[in-house]
């Protein structure tokens, strides 16, 4: 009952004129970026962090949550009009979504697609709503040692969950370990891995990582691959809409089957594009008209678009009751959170309920106010893509650098970002991942902290982790995590022996 | 997007993952030896700053060999990209380098017109009328968005101090 009363309070604080006014620029520059090619959630949150820098925490965080939506929104845009997905979560929604824009379907297409969306954040941040405060007051009790195993269980979860070979997902990790551990060590204030470079003190900024990266690496393989635009009619009016959303409610059951794989793909955290796969992919072999997945059938838009959404808001209850991002859009907004001066975790809860309510609050009414501007706007946006890449990808590259320079007013920032772009794009193209390389940059502080203090407690014996049954539960799941894939393989081998 | 045809040439799939996962490792030969530097032992704080990478440093060692294993066992031995791509590339690749590296001495501002500017003229094959207003338009939007509405200033050079910017 408490968290519906701190929720109301919560309204209060995001319908403040401003916040409204904050909502409405971070859902239209997310749809922006969306719709862009070589710019995803991630980095365009990133390059737009500075924009916030002069404003107030909560309104702060809500226009980059609402950066966030937008792009989740944008994603669909470009995927049933243009066949090309803007964010690797809408690859699913152009098996479909793009048929039917061919077929003069596509006011429906993107009805659906919004719509779904619309279903899968409401269901998550309801779910936020109930969940999370019950996980910070738990979490409140953890010390150093479950702090690590949640950590752990995190990261083993990238692992075993990842559509990557495992090792290359333990490779791309370690090495944003290291990047992480880079400049001044926190416990000891000793210097290490800087060989004497005095630009490294301060280590590498996961911001600068994730612009270069997912930024300049996106528009590196945009330039490879020679994108060519032509799109389908992007007209969408009230009568399309109404007749789609009467045809909607026949599919709830794939609606909520979507909702739940998103949720849990998005808590733990495997990110909202295997959740769209899989979701797609299940929701293909339970329809009647599965044989028609594929050619234009809507179950086959409503799937992936639901648990995208579902998994993209739920990747922000593990960030905000403890700390660790689901995603590394949320990694990105935790990094805000900590620019701000806030800790992110359990006792967010505690000191800053005002902040945390106020932008639960925003994920309803930023997810309500998305919906409406996407599809009152879709051709203007659709227009945005028609732009020729050759205008778009410098400008997109100017902004990055912008973003790259604000984070600390430094030109060798810029030139961090460049090489960050190279070897994102290196990696990306030989299969490597690099969410979680963004993430173990972003928590392998925390991480390494939380290990050491627990080393500290028992005087060096790793028995720690296993000292009582809340930490080893939570490492066991996490080694299961870690084994996921060998566990299959055995399981199914087991299963062709025996039959 | 773009088809592979047969005779397209370029450098091999497997060559450049072996070389990644071979620069992977010389990376994590780096950090173990900044890691022994800062000492990896057991202090009076306890585990000490080298600690924690050194361990990161042999992981990432020892799943580069796997990694490396595999490409060499059954990596791809298709094209990692044609060489007319990799021009493509690296036509974004070298102009953004040097706005990077002109940027601390001419500022944002000047960098970025240029570079905006010989990217569609280059590129795009734009008129010029399009290719100054895209160049000087974008600039003079960043300015009043970050700098004047936002407060966030962004570098400048001989020019905005000239200008009194």
């Amino acid at each position: 009952m408490e968290e519906i009363v701190n929720l109301f309070h919560g309204f209060a604080v995001a319908l403040q004129p401003f916040n409204i006014m904050v909502m409405v620029l971070g859902i239209v520059l997310g749809v922006i970026i969306g719709v862009l090619p070589g710019l995803g959630g991630a980095n365009g949150v990133a390059i737009l962090l500075p924009l916030t820098f002069s404003m107030p925490p909560t309104s702060a965080i809500i226009m980059l949550s609402c950066i966030y939506w937008g792009a989740l929104f944008g994603g669909a845009i470009t995927s049933i009009l243009f066949n090309i997905p803007g964010e690797p979560w809408s690859v699913a929604t152009t098996f479909d979504g793009y048929p039917m824009a061919q077929q003069g379907k596509a006011g429906e297409a993107l009805t659906a697609a919004f719509t779904s969306s619309f279903v899968g954040a409401l269901f998550a941040v309801i779910m936020i709503t109930l969940v999370a405060p019950l996980v910070a007051s738990f979490a409140l009790q953890f010390g150093p040692a479950e702090k690590f195993a949640v950590y752990f269980l995190a990261f083993c979860s990238f692992v075993g969950l990842s559509k990557e070979p495992p090792f290359k997902t333990i490779a791309a990790m370690m090495m944003g370990f290291a990047l992480a551990a880079v400049g001044l060590d926190s416990i000891t204030g000793q210097l290490r891995l800087t060989f004497g470079f005095t630009e490294l003190l301060n280590g590498f900024d996961f911001l600068i990582a994730v612009i270069g990266l997912f930024g300049i690496g996106e528009i590196l393989l945009t330039m490879e691959e020679g994108l060519n635009f032509r799109g389908g009619n992007a007209k969408i009016d009230l009568r399309v809409v109404l007749h789609t959303w009467k045809g909607l409610p026949r599919y709830w059951m794939t609606s909520l089957r979507s909702c739940i794989i998103g949720c849990w793909m998005g808590v733990t955290p495997a990110g909202a594009t295997p959740a769209s796969f899989m979701s797609y992919g299940i929701a293909k072999r339970v329809a009647k008209n599965g044989h028609n997945f594929g050619k234009g059938e809507i179950e086959g838009v409503i799937a992936p678009e639901t648990a995208a959404h579902a998994a993209g808001t739920a990747a922000l209850l593990p960030m905000l009751s403890l700390g660790v991002p689901g995603s590394p859009t949320a990694a990105v907004l935790l990094g805000g959170l900590l620019i701000w001066g806030l800790q992110p975790g359990p006792m967010l809860f505690v000191e800053q309920k005002e902040f945390v309510w106020g932008l639960i609050a925003s994920m309803y009414l930023g997810n309500l106010m998305g919906l409406i501007v996407v599809l009152t706007c879709v051709p203007i946006f659709a227009a945005i893509l028609r732009v020729p890449f050759s205008i778009i990808a410098p400008l997109i590259l100017v902004l990055c650098a912008i973003g790259a320079y604000s984070v600390h007013s430094s030109t060798f920032d810029v030139i961090l970002m460049l090489v960050f772009g190279v070897v994102g794009y290196l990696l990306k193209k030989c299969n490597y991942p690099l969410a979680p390389l963004v993430l173990a940059i972003v928590l392998g502080d925390k991480a390494e902290e939380a290990f050491r203090q627990s080393l500290l407690g028992s005087q060096g014996s790793l028995g720690v982790f296993f000292s009582n049954a809340l930490v080893s539960t939570i490492m066991i799941l996490g080694l299961i995590a870690l084994f996921w894939s060998a566990i299959q393989q055995g399981y199914s081998r087991l299963r062709t022996a025996a039959a | 997007m773009t088809t592979n045809s047969s005779d397209a040439a370029g450098p091999k799939h497997k060559t450049v993952e072996a070389g990644i996962a071979l620069l992977i490792a010389l990376f994590g030969a780096i950090v173990i030896v900044g890691s022994l530097k800062a000492g990896i032992n057991w202090g009076a704080e306890g585990p000490r700053a080298g600690f924690f990478p050194f361990y990161v440093g042999i992981i990432i060692i020892a799943s580069s060999a796997v990694n490396l294993l595999h490409v060499l066992r059954d990596g791809d031995n298709g094209l990692f990209a044609e060489w007319g791509q990799l021009r493509q590339v690296m036509s974004v690749v070298v102009p953004t380098a040097i706005y990077v590296g002109a940027m601390p001495f001419t500022g944002l501002y000047v960098a970025s017109i240029v570079f905006i500017g010989w990217f569609m003229r280059w590129l795009g094959k734009y008129s010029w009328l399009t290719v100054l207003a895209v160049a000087f338009g974008m600039p003079i939007v960043t300015y009043f968005i970050f700098e004047r509405w936002f407060l966030v200033p962004l570098p400048k050079g001989p020019l905005e101090e000239w200008l009194g910017l």
